[in-house]
């Protein structure tokens, strides 16, 4: 079935066709429409589901991270503030090895207000212990809600995923999106069956004090786990292929980048622009190429190691900077590649934060300073792109 | 023989690491004999985190979540939707939580949890204050204790403020059962508890839970002073089911002074002092006697019990 559906309708979709048996969520703009899909769905009696209305995403987290304990799938959905809000549950949820998928519009952080697409609110979470994923249209924030289930809930990995979609963007613009049968994502994706869960038949304690004698092995059964993610994010993807005939490149999706010059490196939406202008430079004779860092955590390493082989120069397109450093795609592509011989130039653009409108022009823009500064030497590791008023050019 | 009426299962093992005199740990037992074996239980951050023992060791014999401190209200709202939704409604959720994690940091979950009808039972296991830390004070803690965040300096400095009430705020949120418990009346709280199981909704049980390291009182005298905190009035017996009160026991008032005296908490307070806070005590009291008569004056003109949450 093919339905014009923005992000956050395909996302609602997504989390249906997975079978969630406890949504927990509170609204924040511009994530509300997912949970009102949801809503709708269980009101017309599509979805089987308890969907409990928490007072906070706090709780929403916290609601999730009991029920999937509990041995049930489990869904929510939030934004910026609200997601900083769970900052504490999302890495309980990690740590505690619980498979939750949520989905988060990437929104700006606020002080001053601003509701517009960003990506400082995900990658605050960064370090929180849950696989990211940076969708660039709504097909795919569909099919990686089902793939990051199937991902999240390996025995062997056992580690919950974000996916994240630009606000906006994404969340409230229509595509066309095909839904997949509910028979083929059954097939599929399995329904979830826990080794272990709260059960009074079968009574555990979980997450109870450790000592210093154990903790460390519980962190490094976790990195072991992310390791195997890192394949296993490619195989369900390729496997995805099979059933439904979509795929997005497992980590790094490669466009155009066979016998690239120049790359350029984006996430989310700005990936989008970005492949119509290397479109467009390729019509005129240029070589280059986009690469899509479509999985942050794990991180690619390898990929961006392959990747970097024979070009001259990379730049990187960053939609949030971290205080006092760099982009974060940016500081992980750096630090991927340093002890490598083959070093290509390397800089960081800074490129529609806020909901910055990110037109052709400004990647073009982005383009041509990259091959300048390849030829003429690095005038500054980072560039504010667009800057404008006080503290700006114009 | 039917005399007694504590069950004599055991769903505690020996062996967990409360301190000696621990009135919390006589809670959970008591607890557990009246929830039985089909039981999940909800613990944040408080005594009872680590009172079970270190990994992999584990003293109860029923199902533990540990969970963050804020959070108690939210996670038996997961863990009651996840087993509705495998269909087991006839297993029990109970959230086990310090004063401090209810009637502060988890205060906004347990608001919500309560509002939305879960079907659970939420238990303040109330030591007056945070004891896991350290004995800091909470909203919980009486006035005129010390604590070590409340200490009795060269100035006065002990806690200035009153201890807050969550039955009342409880009973505002038109929670369907809401009791006082006390672990040195184990027949009421045993009673409380098996009558909490059969009311659909959230259900809310506060146990006084005496502290003998942050109370500075003595260790083999835990169950004598929670008997005197009921006989003085401090710590009224009473339940209120849908709205309706009923104060369980109606003891004639023994000595406030030899309550006071048996916790080094309140050594150094001045008499008048002492005097204030027993007659407010007292007025506390007499307020509740007049809400039981007067819900008992509703239930009679049909106004209550209010009806429960929607099964």
């Amino acid at each position: 079935m093919r339905k014009v559906i923005t992000g956050n309708h395909a996302a609602a979709y997504g989390a249906k066709l997975s079978r969630p048996g406890v949504i927990a969520a509170y609204p924040i703009t511009p994530q509300t429409t997912v949970v009102e899909y949801i809503a709708d769905f269980i009101a017309d009696g599509e979805l089987d589901c308890k969907f409990i209305k928490v007072e906070s995403e706090h709780s929403a987290m916290s609601a999730c991270i009991s029920a999937q304990n509990t041995g049930v799938r489990s869904f929510t959905a939030s934004s910026a503030h609200g997601l900083a809000l769970m900052h504490e549950m999302l890495m309980w949820a990690a740590a505690a090895r619980l498979p939750i998928v949520m989905v988060n519009i990437n929104r700006a952080m606020g002080p001053p207000w601003s509701i517009w697409a960003d990506h400082q609110d995900s990658i605050a979470q960064r370090d929180t212990g849950w696989m990211q994923i940076y969708c660039e249209n709504n097909q795919e924030v569909l099919d990686t809600t089902i793939m990051s289930y199937r991902v999240s809930e390996s025995s062997d990995i056992l580690m919950p995923s974000m996916l994240t979609e630009d606000a906006f963007y994404l969340s409230h613009t229509v595509e066309p999106v095909d839904i997949p049968d509910q028979e083929l994502v059954d097939e599929f994706l399995p329904s979830y069956e826990p080794r272990y869960k709260l059960d009074v038949d079968e009574p555990y304690g979980f997450g109870s004090l450790v000592m210093p004698d154990n903790f460390l092995e519980f962190r490094y059964l976790m990195a072991k786990a992310y390791d195997t993610a890192k394949e296993r994010i490619v195989e369900v993807d390729r496997e995805f292929e099979k059933t439904f005939g979509r795929s997005y490149g497992g980590l790094v999706e490669h466009y155009r980048t066979e016998d690239a010059d120049y790359l350029l490196v984006a996430s989310g939406t700005n990936s989008s622009t970005t492949r119509e202008v290397v479109d467009q430079l390729r019509n005129e004779g240029e070589k280059v190429g986009m690469a899509r860092v479509r999985v942050f955590r794990p991180f690619p390493v390898d990929d961006v190691r392959a990747l970097a082989k024979g070009v001259k120069a990379i730049g990187v397109i960053d939609r949030t900077y971290t205080y006092g450093a760099f982009g974060p795609f940016y500081t992980e592509i750096l630090a991927a590649l340093y002890g490598q011989e083959e070093r290509p130039l390397l800089k960081n653009y800074l490129v529609g934060i806020g909901g910055r409108d990110v037109r052709p022009r400004d990647i073009r823009d982005v383009y041509k300073n990259l091959v300048k500064v390849s030829r003429e030497g690095l005038d500054e590791e980072m560039t504010w792109h667009g800057l404008v008023g006080p503290g700006g050019d114009a | 023989m039917g005399r007694f009426t504590i069950p004599t299962d055991e769903h505690m093992r020996s062996g967990h690491v409360a301190c000696q005199g621990c009135g919390a740990a006589h809670a959970m037992r008591y607890a557990l004999k009246a929830m039985g074996e089909d039981t999940i239980v909800s613990i944040p951050a408080c005594c009872w985190a680590v009172i079970p023992g270190v990994w992999p060791n584990q003293n109860l014999k029923v199902p533990l979540l540990y969970t963050a401190f804020e959070v108690t209200g939210a996670s038996i709202s997961g863990i009651r939707a996840a087993l509705d939704f495998q269909g087991k409604d006839d297993v029990q959720v109970m959230g086990w939580a310090g004063d401090g994690g209810t009637a502060d940091i988890g205060i906004q979950a347990l608001s919500g949890m309560v509002e939305r009808g879960t079907n659970v039972i939420y238990v303040m296991y109330d030591n007056e204050a945070y004891m896991n830390t350290g004995i800091q004070r909470s909203s919980s803690t009486p006035v005129g204790a010390w604590t070590t965040t409340t200490p009795v300096g060269s100035t006065q400095f002990w806690e200035a403020d009153e201890k807050k009430d969550m039955v009342d705020i409880m009973v505002a949120h038109k929670a369907p059962y809401v009791a006082t418990a006390s672990v040195a009346y184990p027949e009421d709280m045993i009673r409380k508890f098996q009558k909490a199981k059969t009311i659909h909704g959230p259900k809310f049980i506060q146990v006084y839970a005496p502290c003998p390291t942050g109370w500075r009182s003595d260790p083999s005298r835990t169950i004598e002073l929670a008997k005197m905190a009921v006989s003085t009035h401090l710590w009224p017996l009473f339940e209120v089911d849908h709205g309706v009160y009923t104060i369980n026991q109606k003891p004639q008032k023994t000595d406030f002074m030899a309550y006071v005296r048996m916790q080094g908490r309140f050594r150094h307070l001045p008499e008048d002092f002492l005097k204030d806070w027993e007659r407010k005590m007292d007025a506390r009291w007499e307020t509740l006697l007049e809400k039981e008569r007067f819900s008992k004056e509703l239930e009679e003109k049909g106004l209550l019990p209010f009806p429960g949450p929607h099964e």
